[in-house]
This record gives C-alpha cells, sequence and structure tokens, in this order.
C-alpha cells in the first residue's frame, strides 16, 4: 500500500543524488540526465527483482560509484570544462596544502634564479641597455634563455616529466644557445635581429611539450597550452601594469627623503621583475586557472566582430575608389600582424568554444573575417608577386614572406574547415584538430629562420 | 575472479566500440552486455562507462543523439562512426598482437618454473 509514497521518496532521493551531482562542476545537466536514466534503469531492473525501492536505490547508487571518481573522470575526459571550474578554492587537505607550500618555493627559487641570470652576464661587462657601449646585442640574443629554461624546470617539475624528455629538453635549449652565440653576426646586422626575434617563438615550443607533461600528441592538451598561453599574456600584462606602479612609487618616494633611487629601480626592480614575472604569472595561470580565464574569450568576443567590420569597410572602400596597397617596405609586416590577430582570435574563440555545440552567428563573424583576411592578402601578394622575385636578395623580406605563407595556409584549412562545419559536414572538432596539429609549424619555421637564414645570408 | 583496474580500464574502449558495432545503444544497455559477454566477470563500475563515452564521442569514434519516446524521459544514444570502426580494427589488431605474444610467453614461463 505504500508504493505511491515510496516512489515519491525515490524521485526525490533521486532528485538528491542529482544535484550532489551538479554541484561539482565537471558534469553538465545533460550528462546528469544520461547518468540519471543509468540510475532509474538499475533501480527498475532491481525492483523487478525483487527488492523494495529503498534497497535497489541503494545498490544502484553503490553500483554507480563514488561521486568524486566519477567527476574526475569527466574531468579529465571534458579538461575544457575542468578549466573553467577549477575554481580559486579548491579544500585543501593536510598533503594539498603541503604540496602548495612546496610549490609556492619552487616557483619563487625558479623566478629569482631568472631575475639572478639576467644580472650575470653584466658582472662580464654585458650591458642590457641597447645604447650603452657594447650593450643590447648579447642581451637581445639571448633574452629567451633567462625566462624560459625556468619555465621550462617549473612543468618538468609539476608535471613530473621523466628524465628522457628533460634530457631532450635541456639538450633543445643547449643547442639554440650554442648556435646563436657561436654564429658569427656582424655588429647590428639583420640576421641577429630575425634570429633574435624568432628565437623565442621557436623555443616556445619545448615549453609547450614540458607544459602537456609528455602528452603533447593529445590535441586536448595542446589547446590547453593554447589556453595557457593567452592566460600568461594576460597575466603577465597585468603583473607589468602593478609592477610599473610600484616602481613609479619607489622612485617617487625615496626622492622625496631626498635619496635617489631610480638607479635601482631601473636596473634591478624592472629588469629582474620583468623575467621574474614571467614564471610568478605563468604559475598563477597553473594555480587559479578560472579566474582571468574568461578574458582571452571575451576579447574575442568583442574584438571579432569589430576587426570584421573594419575588414569589410576596408575591401568595399578599395573595391569603391580603386585605390591600390601601397606597396612599401612596411606593408608585408603589417599584413603578418593583421593574419596573425585574425588567427589568435580565432585560435582563442576555439578553445573558448563547447565542441559539441551546433554553429551560431558568432562562427559566421569568424568565417567572415578569416574570409576577409585572406582576400586582403592574395591582393598584397598579387601586388607584389611581380617584385617577389627579388625577395631572395634579403633575409627580412624572405622571413616574413615565409611567415605570410604559413599564416594563410593555417587560415585557407580554417576557413575550407569552417565552411564545412557551418554547412554541417564535419564537426567542430575537426577544426579543433587541425589548429591543434598546426601549432608546431610556427615554431619550426621560426627554429629554420635562427639556424638557417644567418649562414644563408652571410651572417649580414 | 576480479579483473584489475587497469586492465578493464584498457579493454573498454575496444569492447564499448565493438559493442556499438553490432548496433546502436545507450549506457545501461552497454554495460548489461559487457556483463553478458563476459559471464560477469568483468566488473565495471557502472559511472566510469560514461566518461569513457563522452572520451569516445570526443574523438568522433561514436556519435551521440539524444531520443525522447513518446511517454517517458530522454534517453541518449550512441552509434559508432567511421573513425570508430577504424579505430576498432586498429584496437583489435593491437589486441590480438598482445595476446599472440601473451599465449608464447605462458609456455616458457611455465617451464621456467618448473
Amino acid at each position: 500500500m505504500d508504493k505511491p509514497k515510496s516512489s515519491a521518496e525515490l524521485a526525490e532521493r533521486i532528485a538528491q543524488w542529482r544535484t550532489h551531482l551538479l554541484a561539482r562542476g565537471a558534469i553538465e545537466p545533460s550528462d546528469a540526465d544520461e547518468l540519471e536514466d543509468h540510475l532509474r534503469n538499475q533501480v527498475a531492473a532491481l525492483s523487478s527483482a525483487g527488492l523494495t525501492a529503498e534497497e535497489a536505490f541503494l545498490v544502484a547508487v553503490k553500483r554507480i560509484g563514488q561521486q568524486e571518481e566519477m567527476t574526475r573522470e569527466f574531468a579529465r575526459v571534458h579538461s575544457d570544462r575542468l578549466w573553467k571550474q577549477l575554481v580559486a578554492s579548491p579544500v585543501p587537505d593536510g598533503g594539498a596544502s603541503m604540496e602548495a607550500r612546496t610549490e609556492a618555493w619552487v616557483v619563487v627559487g625558479l623566478a629569482v634564479i631568472a631575475a639572478l641570470s639576467l644580472k650575470v652576464p653584466e658582472l662580464f661587462g654585458q650591458r642590457l641597455d641597447p645604447d650603452a657601449e657594447g650593450g643590447g646585442s648579447f642581451y637581445s640574443r639571448n633574452l629567451s634563455f633567462f625566462v624560459l629554461p625556468c619555465l621550462v624546470a617549473y612543468f618538468a617539475w609539476k608535471r613530473r616529466l621523466d628524465r628522457v624528455t628533460c634530457a631532450w629538453l635541456a639538450a633543445t635549449f643547449v643547442a639554440a644557445g650554442v648556435i646563436v652565440n657561436a654564429f658569427p653576426f656582424s655588429p647590428q646586422g639583420s640576421t641577429e635581429l630575425i634570429a633574435a626575434l624568432h628565437l623565442p617563438i621557436a623555443l616556445w615550443l619545448p615549453v609547450g611539450i614540458a607544459y602537456a607533461g609528455g602528452r603533447w600528441s593529445d590535441p586536448a592538451e595542446r589547446m590547453n597550452f593554447v589556453r595557457f598561453s593567452g592566460e600568461l599574456a594576460i597575466y603577465y600584462v597585468l603583473i607589468a601594469l602593478g609592477g610599473g606602479v610600484l616602481t613609479g612609487l619607489t622612485v617617487g618616494l625615496f626622492s622625496f627623503i631626498g635619496v635617489d633611487a631610480e638607479w635601482f629601480a631601473t636596473e634591478w626592480m624592472l629588469q629582474c621583475g620583468a623575467v621574474g614575472a614571467f614564471i610568478v604569472g605563468a604559475a598563477l595561470v597553473e594555480l587559479k586557472k578560472s579566474v582571468v580565464e574568461n578574458m582571452a574569450p571575451v576579447l574575442t568576443r568583442v574584438f571579432a566582430p569589430m576587426l570584421a567590420v573594419l575588414l569589410v569597410a576596408l575591401l568595399g572602400t578599395m573595391a569603391w575608389t580603386g585605390n591600390a596597397l601601397a606597396l612599401e617596405r612596411e606593408v608585408l609586416i603589417a599584413f603578418n600582424l593583421l593574419l596573425m590577430l585574425v588567427l589568435g582570435l580565432l585560435l582563442y574563440a576555439l578553445s573558448a568554444r563547447d565542441s559539441l555545440a551546433r554553429p551560431n552567428w558568432f562562427d559566421g563573424v569568424l568565417l567572415v573575417l578569416v574570409l576577409c583576411a585572406l582576400a586582403l592578402n592574395t591582393v598584397l601578394l598579387a601586388a607584389m608577386s611581380a617584385r617577389i622575385v627579388e625577395y631572395g636578395s634579403s633575409a627580412n623580406k624572405l622571413a616574413a614572406l615565409g611567415e605570410n605563407l604559413i599564416l594563410v595556409s593555417n587560415l585557407v584549412g580554417s576557413a575550407w574547415i569552417y565552411t564545412q562545419f557551418l554547412r554541417g559536414r564535419q564537426s567542430f572538432a575537426a577544426l579543433e584538430r587541425w589548429q591543434t596539429a598546426y601549432l608546431p609549424v610556427y615554431s619550426v619555421w621560426a627554429g629554420i629562420v635562427v639556424v638557417v637564414f644567418p649562414p644563408l645570408f652571410g651572417f649580414a | 575472479m576480479n579483473i584489475g583496474k587497469d586492465l578493464v580500464a584498457a579493454s573498454a574502449t575496444p569492447l564499448v566500440l565493438a559493442i556499438l558495432a553490432e548496433d546502436e545503444s545507450y549506457g545501461y544497455a552497454i554495460l548489461k552486455r559487457v556483463a553478458e559477454l563476459s559471464d560477469g566477470r568483468l566488473q565495471w563500475t557502472d559511472g566510469m562507462l560514461y566518461p569513457v563515452l563522452h572520451r569516445l564521442e570526443r574523438l568522433e569514434y561514436i556519435a551521440g543523439h539524444w531520443q525522447t519516446p513518446a511517454r517517458g524521459r530522454r534517453r541518449k544514444y550512441y552509434r559508432i562512426t567511421n573513425r570508430g570502426r577504424a579505430a576498432l580494427a586498429l584496437q583489435r589488431e593491437h589486441w590480438q598482437e598482445v595476446d599472440a605474444t601473451l599465449r608464447r610467453v605462458w609456455p616458457l614461463a611455465a617451464e621456467a618454473k618448473s
């Protein structure tokens, strides 16, 4: 006779179980629907085998397993969700807080090492200030080596990288260091500048490999690295703003008591801070993935439509007035920057998107943006084709042209897959795969520019 | 016999793909099928199936869709994709290789003991 009562009770207990499941973040309502369906099936089967509703519910819940374990598994599959949900305050038990303290020491230690290593060459007469006598060139070539090894070391420690990977990463850095310092660059030459500019891009790949902790082949892990890079940039800018204020205050306040602190502020605070902030920023991004996480996608949402309108207007104006692009020296570099911006917007829009969601208007905006950028770039390359033949003559132009081609091929591929996706013939995951598979190309090209270009152009 | 956790986890992908290669299905039914096929010897924690399904869906080895019967709750069905079939074929090769190697080594291990 108590059947209605127990079924109402059962419904309530299932609802409760569901609420607990959802409270953990990594599981979304549609997943909960799926799990609830499973639970109800199980309860029904057990009930028909003779158990009471109460017993059936308990057994079914037990069989479906511990919620913590399940959430962890869901979080691993949907690591993008985890990224948004890892809110700043995980409940630390004894072991976790101990680990957090060790991590804090490691981070501070590495930041200090990075900052001080910047100062060591000054003992041997190198100067950071390019205007100073004998200054600039050593530091511009080696800037990557003050920051990136510490960053890699941090991830190697954090991800417990195996020795083989560590050895490879170390070997890469040593090889890069030997190459850029052994090359007999002519002073003030353009190949040295090009090498200095491309080296960080080339070495960003080993950073990514360390970040991925041995799972670099996994597209999801690469996407996480893209997210990480974007957030690190945002954190770095924020820290730099704070550091600038602090430096200004230091100089100002000491001047009030008649002490000149400017040498300390510029030589030590600014320089060491700029290097150390990199490591600290990276650790913060790791620690509190979610706090500023939403920034890169928000910026993308704001600027992608605006840039799309700008490009359409530019194309329209060019068609209307018949004005051609002026083929000045900077135009290729400017277009590379434009393509990079478009690609960045695309990448961060992708990184924040639910990969199972249907196409919406924003996807259309992105596609328009990509197509406009490609159209403009085609106009540029067509106009330049006559002069492309002479490009072999200069390292600068060849490097810029190579970058242009790399960016264009990525965007052509993206536009193609995006069109297919909007027409429902491709899944969104294909676009993600394309972008993540493409990531090493940038670094490899930058590596080629660093290693091959200087000898090719006689270190001029 | 309780099969170890790692082995269960490793065999989950080929098992799920193979079951879905028979016909489209949903979580609860897949688990029942696993129990049936293994005579109840392969014990999964039920909840662990769903992360596996979602991972395979992300990899596009299987595709999920919701179906709502006229009366009742909606349910998520999965069916295998072409990518999934290719992955299954590959998994099958790998497992056969492992199996073949083990078969060769069992007698050796037994001999060494005696």
